[in-house]
This record gives structure tokens, sequence and C-alpha cells, in this order.
């Protein structure tokens, strides 16, 4: 077992890109990756492309780039595909098979909306048996949180105004602006206690990683910049009563996310930042709790005291999150690897998280499954 | 006017049956842990994996709360407001539906409240061949 290292890395800014193809915007990172690593095309021993809603990207990208006759394969988990696609290059390198694997994630939702795909029936059942849209299902979720702790639709509310602020320092995220709470709130509303700025934004976008073992980072003299992939986990859903008639985000991240601790020997205490997935503001207070940042009931209190702003005892999606950044699915688990990149590297320009040595990335996915991994600098 | 007999409604979902003077519920249930499954057939328990197989299962009609959503926009088409419900039935699973009979007002609505499941039309649905559907709807059982 060998282990594994991110030596470049690249997201290209999230936004439309309606006269671009899958393929371009995936070869955009791809190529940014690897100047980023200081390699070419030929030196990419096999690659792994997570994209949902197009097929054999992967291959499309390399037909761009360059047909070198190396495995590609292609990876689809719903908003876990990029994080899935960095895992399977991970092991390819971890067992020692590869030394130089690339992960790549993109996606083109321009038009798609964002309320996700309806659910064909012989009659539509949106409206009849409740709601299948995600605003819905991520407020059902959020409701169910706020049913136990007492979570106020303010506190909900607050993520977006945290993750917002954070995005008007990152010029690579599609939504760059303040918004108040009373913004937030007075919104339009989309499900109660989701609005319009508390979900997140489908957009178009990709990001890309070089992974290589410890042996070519030594080789290629790249350590002082290479980044240790500490823990790399995916869990499915376990069975859980109310799911899938209510989809579980909760019990597949928490087992990731312990996976992951114990891989990488750590607690949540010894991190300096997360990435985590807030495709809605009420998803975000559940992932605290999940991810161990606190303890039961303990996310209202974590929002409220400015925790998990910038600055904070634990920061939280410095880059802006989904809810600002916006989310491209099958791009969105590599985005967040670029984020805690800069952090680690002392990139992130004004939102830098000072000193950041150790940071948790999470995705979770409808269906359902979550991977986390967690990274140290070299 | 040409006098054709309505054919009757199809049960919205595979749950729902029709077969008798009222609607019904029937779920599987497993034989080995007792987990209650709202497909019509399946090949293994999801939470033992016995293959033992499944006993047809009608719970109560009644049940509580768990989560929902006050739904203000949703796909193209679809009338708002609703609330968008997850119910744990008293002797059966969790089933997602409709709450009606209740304000469009967090304010006003508990969440953990105690529910009855009734039958009705389909919101006036009709499938491609112009069938009637009969769904289940929640509503609160304090209403009385
Ligand atoms: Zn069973």
């Amino acid at each position: 077992m060998s282990d594994v290292y991110i030596t470049g890395i690249e997201m290209i800014a999230f936004g439309r890109y309606p006269h671009r193809t899958p393929a371009s915007l995936g070869a955009e990172a791809v190529l940014g990756a690897l100047d980023d690593a200081g390699i070419t095309v030929h030196d990419v021993q096999t690659a792994y492309c997570g994209c949902v809603f197009q097929t054999m990207v992967g291959q499309k990208i390399f037909q761009q780039i360059g047909q070198t006759g190396i495995p590609i394969a292609n990876v689809s988990n719903a908003c876990a595909t990029g994080a899935t696609a960095v895992r399977e290059a991970w092991m390819a390198v971890r067992t020692g098979d590869y030394d130089i694997a690339l992960a790549v994630g993109v996606e083109q939702m321009t038009g798609m909306g964002m309320l996700g795909a309806a659910r064909q029936a012989s009659i539509p059942i949106e409206g009849l048996m409740g709601s299948t849209s995600m605003p819905a299902t991520f407020a059902e979720a959020g409701r169910e949180y706020a049913a136990k702790y007492g979570t106020s639709f303010a506190q909900f509310a607050k993520v977006s105004v945290k993750n917002h602020h954070h995005a008007t320092m990152n010029p690579k995220a599609v939504l760059r602006k303040e918004t108040p709470l009373e913004m937030v709130m007075e919104a339009e509303m989309i499900a109660y206690p989701n609005t319009k700025l508390m979900c997140s934004i489908n957009v178009d976008g990709a990001a890309a990683v070089v992974l290589m073992s410890e042996k070519k980072v030594r080789e290629l003299g790249l350590m002082d910049r290479a980044i240790r992939i500490r823990a790399s986990a995916l869990a499915s859903d376990p069975w859980q009563q109310r799911n899938p008639q209510m989809p579980d985000i909760n019990s597949a991240t928490q087992i990731a996310a312990q996976r992951a601790y114990e891989m990488a020997g750590i607690e949540a205490k010894d991190l300096d930042l997360v990435e985590l997935h807030d495709c809605f503001a009420t998803a975000e207070l559940l992932h605290y709790e999940n991810l161990q940042l606190c303890g039961a009931g303990e996310a209202n209190d974590m929002i409220d005291s400015g925790a998990t702003a910038l600055g904070g005892r634990i920061p939280v999606n410095v880059s802006g999150g989904l809810l600002s950044k916006g989310h491209p699915i099958g791009a969105t688990g590599v985005a967040n690897l670029y984020e805690l990149s800069l952090h680690l590297r002392g990139q992130a320009g004004e939102r830098q998280v000072e000193g950041a040595r150790m940071g948790l990335a999470h995705v979770v996915g409808l269906g359902t499954c979550s991977a986390v991994h967690i990274l140290e600098k070299a | 006017m040409t006098d054709t007999p309505a054919s009757p409604p199809l049960p919205a979902a595979s749950y729902i049956h029709l077969d008798g003077p009222e609607p019904r519920l029937s779920f599987l249930k497993c034989k080995s842990c007792g987990t209650m499954f709202l497909e019509p057939e399946r090949l293994a328990c999801a939470r033992c994996g016995s293959r033992e197989g499944f006993d047809a299962h009608e719970p109560k009609y009644e049940g509580t709360l768990h989560s929902y959503s006050i739904v203000h926009r949703s796909f193209p088409g679809t009338a708002v407001p609703f609330i968008s419900a997850v119910v744990d039935i008293d002797d059966g699973p969790s089933l997602k539906g409709n709450l009606r009979g209740v304000p469009f007002d967090a304010d006003r609505i508990d969440g953990a409240m105690r529910v009855r499941i009734v039958f009705d039309d389909a919101l006036g649905r009709r499938d491609a061949d112009g069938n009637a559907y009969i769904s289940h709807f929640f509503e609160p059982l304090a209403a009385d």
C-alpha cells in the first residue's frame, strides 16, 4: 500500500456555459490539474471520470487533450459522483498498480432547474403523495432535526447568510453577494423552510485532480506542494425504517465519516476546515452532527455562535459551499477537494483559513451514498 | 350524448387495494424480522437479508406525523401550496403523502400530530386512457 498524494488540482469557475460540452469543460479542468502538477497527458496512467447526465465523458475528455490508450472508467454516484471518481483513482494508486492517476468530475446543467427530475408514473404523483422535489426532500430532513432540537427557520437561514458571505471572497463561485438574514428569509418560499436563497444553484462546472504515489512524488520532487490523502471513505445507506420514503442523508454520512476518521487516525477536533454538502441550507446543520463537528443537538449553537464561519472554531464551507459556489453534480465532489487544497497550500487568498493543516470534504447523494475525504498538508 | 359507463378507478400506488367495499392498504412484511415494505414484490429483506418470504399485512389507518414541508413551488403544472408529509403508520411502515385539512402555516402545525389515513380521488388526475385513480391522504385526527 502506498500513501497517495494530490500533486495537481484545478476547478474551473462554475457558471453557465451553454455553448460548450461536458468534455470541453472537463478537459479545461484536467489541463489545469496537469499543469499544476507539472506533468503532461502522457504521464497519466489511468483516469476516472464522474458525470451523472452524460455517458463516456472520460474518453471524450481525452479525445480533446490526447488519446494515449490508458484505462479510463466513467462513474456515476448521484451527488457523490466526483468524490467516487477520486476514490477510484486513489485506490488505483494505493494498491501500487499505478503511480499517476487522474480523477475528473464534470456536469453541464444549464436550464435543468433546481427542483430535480419528476418521477414518472401512470399519473404524476407530485403534489398527490407529497413531494419528491429536492427542496422539499431536504426541508423534511431539516424539519426532522428541528422537531428533535428546536431548530428555527432563522437558524437554518443563517447557513445561507454565512456561506453567501464566504463566497464574496471566492472569485470562482457563481453567486457572490451578501444576503442578510431578512433577505434570505423573505426570498421566495420554495419548500418551507427552504427559501430560494437556501437552495443550491445548478450550474455547469468541472474539477480535476492528479494523484501520485509517494515514490512518484519524491521522484518528481513535488513533496513541498503535495497534499496527503489521509482518508477516502465511501458508504451506502444502511437499512432505515423511513428510507426511501424519506431519503436518509444522515446514516451514510455518519458511516463514511467514522470510517474516514478511523482511517486517518484523527478526530474531528483535529480538523482546521470542512467543506460539506450544503445542497440546501437545512442540510448543513444536520451534517455538523453527522460529521462529529458537534454533539447531539448542538448544531443550533454552532450556527448562532459563528463557530462555523471563517475565523470561527471550525470554518465550514469557506468556499461559499454549494449554496453559492454552485452544484454541478459530477464536479462537486472534486471541487471541494480543490478548496481544501488551496487552504492547505496557503493559496486561498482573502478567505484563507490561517495555518490550515487538515481538512475534511463531504458529499452525499440521494439513493443513497456518502463520501468523506480527509486531506493533510504533506 | 353517449352513455358509456365509467371504468372503475385504479389504485394510485401498488400498496392501495380496491378489491373490497373500502380501499385498503397492504404491505409486505418480512417473515423473519417483521420489517414492512411498500413494493408489491421483493426477493429478500433489506433489513435482515432473509429470503424466507413475506406476508401481506394490513396496518392501522392511523399514524403519527414525523416530518413535513409546506411546498410552495414544485415541478411545472403541480398545484401549490400543498403539504408533503412523512407519516409513521401504526403497525405499518412509514409513508409519504399529502397532509390535508391543516393551514399552510408552520406555526399552526403540530409537527408530531396524530393523523388518519383516508382515501380519495387522485385530485382529478387521469392517465392517458382517461382512467381515474384513488390515492391515500393524511388528515389530522384532532379535527373531529
Ligand atoms: Zn427481514
